[in-house]
């Protein structure tokens, strides 16, 4: 893969080479040789599984393209970033772009660099919008093609999607997409007064989705009413991103190579240095149609998944008793405190399972937008609706017309 | 309803609301909603005229997803006028049409790049909170009449936007 090439729109670019063998053999020239470590060390059972992995990044932006840099370090097997937008000098404060790529695409400046630093991940660069109707029909296209490219007849051929994007509307099109495709994603986000962030993992039918309940944001701390918005859009700081990033790339590689505990919600706030979590389930009365279905789907899974969870805790409780036999016979003279006393079991039993749309959240965190009420009466004082009937292209005369007066 | 002024705050309640929750992905719910969305348009438009406010032109294709037209603003007894469009995104109507006047792109900092409007914090709030009930001339009405009436006189002071010469306006044309 050649640095510097210039990719067409929606151009996939997939590495026709053989792949460089990912070794464990501890020597200078082995880029994979800290990461296999993971491996002899008995963090991960099987580091090269990374390989298997799509992962689809929509938004490449403060926190998209470094979570893609990170990714692209650990040997991920693919990448598929989506933006539309280009490189502006003004994303200098940010991580990963160069200046001399301004006026690039994000997508095909981010290929550019992610391809020099490591060859072997198959990057595919898609350069459109995904909230309009025909963005969103290649969007699904390229979400349900596999690593060779073959369509997978709706079916999705990623393993996990990432959103990386800056707004309430694109976030709102990743959710729609992944609860159709019955896709396990990751939101991220940061602030617009860029000392805030969060990362959020969202499986359909098994969590709340993106639209079961307005959007959860981390308080700043700072009073809404205080902060100055005037002539400005947003903030933001290299730090926040790189560090959203950094957990919504950990909370990556402990879902994908199955290792620690992967966080349901996480929140950070940059000014008292606060990380809430918390978890959220699927709300019944979701407004997305797609949501409904996947809910049902995963409730009629419960008897498979309790039997499952029963033979877990009995496995567990039958290791667990072997350890407490083994340790019985051990002096421990030096009254040195293992690490193995904190299993990531106990760490899962103290998130309280908080329902999704009650006022009782966690401190810290709040809703960025209301619920929709049934009718807003101090808004809204006349009651006057749309007539249902009348025909549609003799509306659209009518429009005509007024716009020709 | 903070952040808008009483006349924003009278002329909205005078829109009809919509009642069909659909986007432009659900076939016949989505024709039933355009037509409400027309019937909305044409009220608004009609209440402008008759108020002397007209500000706005826009027509959409036959299926309703890709709008276009023109908005101005007069300053200083100057008409400013700018192409206006938008498409109606896949999850609508939970979340708003993105307003966009290209023209401006890079030229004021109440802009995201690609020349979408940006819109006041409380925008969204009002927006969610009125789902499915707003449509396209709500969002009209409640962003982008405020935010030109924030902005052309910002940009005309800044130098970022001068007169066409021969575009002259009288108060009656206004
Ligand atoms: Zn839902």
């Amino acid at each position: 893969m050649a640095g510097g090439e210039h990719l067409e729109k929606d151009d996939v670019k997939v590495a026709g080479k053989e792949k460089r063998v990912m070794s464990s053999e501890v020597v200078d020239s082995n880029p994979y040789s800290r990461l296999m470590a993971l491996k002899r060390m008995g963090i991960v059972d099987n580091y090269e599984r990374i390989r298997d992995f799509s992962v689809a990044i929509v938004g490449v932006g403060g926190v998209g393209s470094v979570a893609a840099e990170m990714l692209t370090r650990c040997g991920i097997g693919r990448l598929l970033l989506y933006d539309y937008d280009t490189v502006e000098l003004a994303n200098m404060n940010r991580l990963f772009f160069q200046p001399h790529q301004a006026g690039m695409t994000k997508t095909d400046a981010a290929v550019q660099t992610l391809s020099g630093i490591n060859p072997d991940v198959i990057l595919e660069s898609y350069t459109q919008n995904i909230t309009t109707v025909e963005g969103f029909d290649k969007f699904m296209g390229s979400l349900t093609r596999n690593i060779k490219g073959e369509s997978l007849n709706g079916k999705s051929g990623v393993d996990l999607v990432l959103s990386c994007v800056d707004n309430y509307e694109a976030r709102m099109v990743v959710n729609q997409a992944c609860n159709e495709l019955g896709q396990t994603w990751m939101e991220s986000g940061v602030s617009e007064d860029a000392v805030s962030g969060h990362i959020q993992l969202l499986i359909p039918g098994e969590t709340a989705c993106f639209a079961c309940a307005p959007p959860l944001v981390v308080a700043s701390g700072i009073d809404e009413k205080t902060l100055k918005r005037e002539g400005v859009c947003a903030a933001s700081l290299p730090t926040t991103m790189g560090i959203v990033a950094g957990l919504l790339v950990q909370n990556t590689l402990k879902y994908l190579l199955g290792f620690g505990v992967v966080s349901k919600y996480l929140g950070y706030s940059a000014l008292k240095d606060f990380f809430p979590t918390m978890e959220m389930k699927p709300n019944p009365q979701c407004t997305n149609n797609s949501c409904l279905q996947r809910q049902r789907e995963y409730e009629a899974t419960k008897p498979a998944r309790d039997a499952a969870a029963k033979a877990e805790a009995k496995r567990l409780a039958a290791e667990e008793a072997e350890a407490a036999s083994v340790s019985l016979h051990e002096e421990n003279e030096w009254n040195i405190c293992l690490l193995d006393d904190e299993e990531p079991k106990d760490v899962r039993e103290r998130i309280p399972d908080i329902p999704s749309s009650s006022g009782n959240l966690p401190q810290g965190l709040f809703r960025e937008l209301p619920d929709s009420e049934v009718l807003d009466k101090s808004v809204i004082s006349s009651e006057s609706f749309v007539d249902p009937e009348g025909d549609l292209e003799d509306l659209q005369r009518q429009l005509e017309a007024l716009n020709a007066l | 309803m903070d952040g808008w002024d009483a006349s924003t705050k009278s002329t909205v309640t005078k829109i009809p609301l919509l009642t069909t929750r659909a986007g432009p992905r659900d076939g016949a719910e989505w024709t039933k909603r355009l037509k409400e969305e027309y019937q909305a348009l044409i009220k608004y438009m009609e209440m402008n005229k008759a108020n002397d406010n007209d500000w706005f032109r826009i027509s959409s294709g036959p299926d309703g997803t890709k709008w276009k037209g023109k908005c101005w603003y007069v300053h200083n007894l100057l008409k400013y006028e700018f192409d206006l469009q938008f498409d109606i995104p896949v999850t609508y109507p939970a979340t708003a049409p993105e307003i966009e006047l290209p023209e401006l792109d890079g030229k004021t900092a109440k802009m995201y790049r690609g020349g979408k409007i940006c819109l006041t914090i409380h925008f969204k709030p009002l927006w969610a909170k009125n789902c499915p009930r707003f449509g396209v001339a709500h969002a009209l009405c409640l962003g982008l009449a405020p935010w030109l009436a924030a902005e052309v006189p910002h940009l005309v002071d800044t130098g970022m936007i001068v007169h066409k010469d021969n575009v002259t306006a009288t108060k009656a044309d206004a």
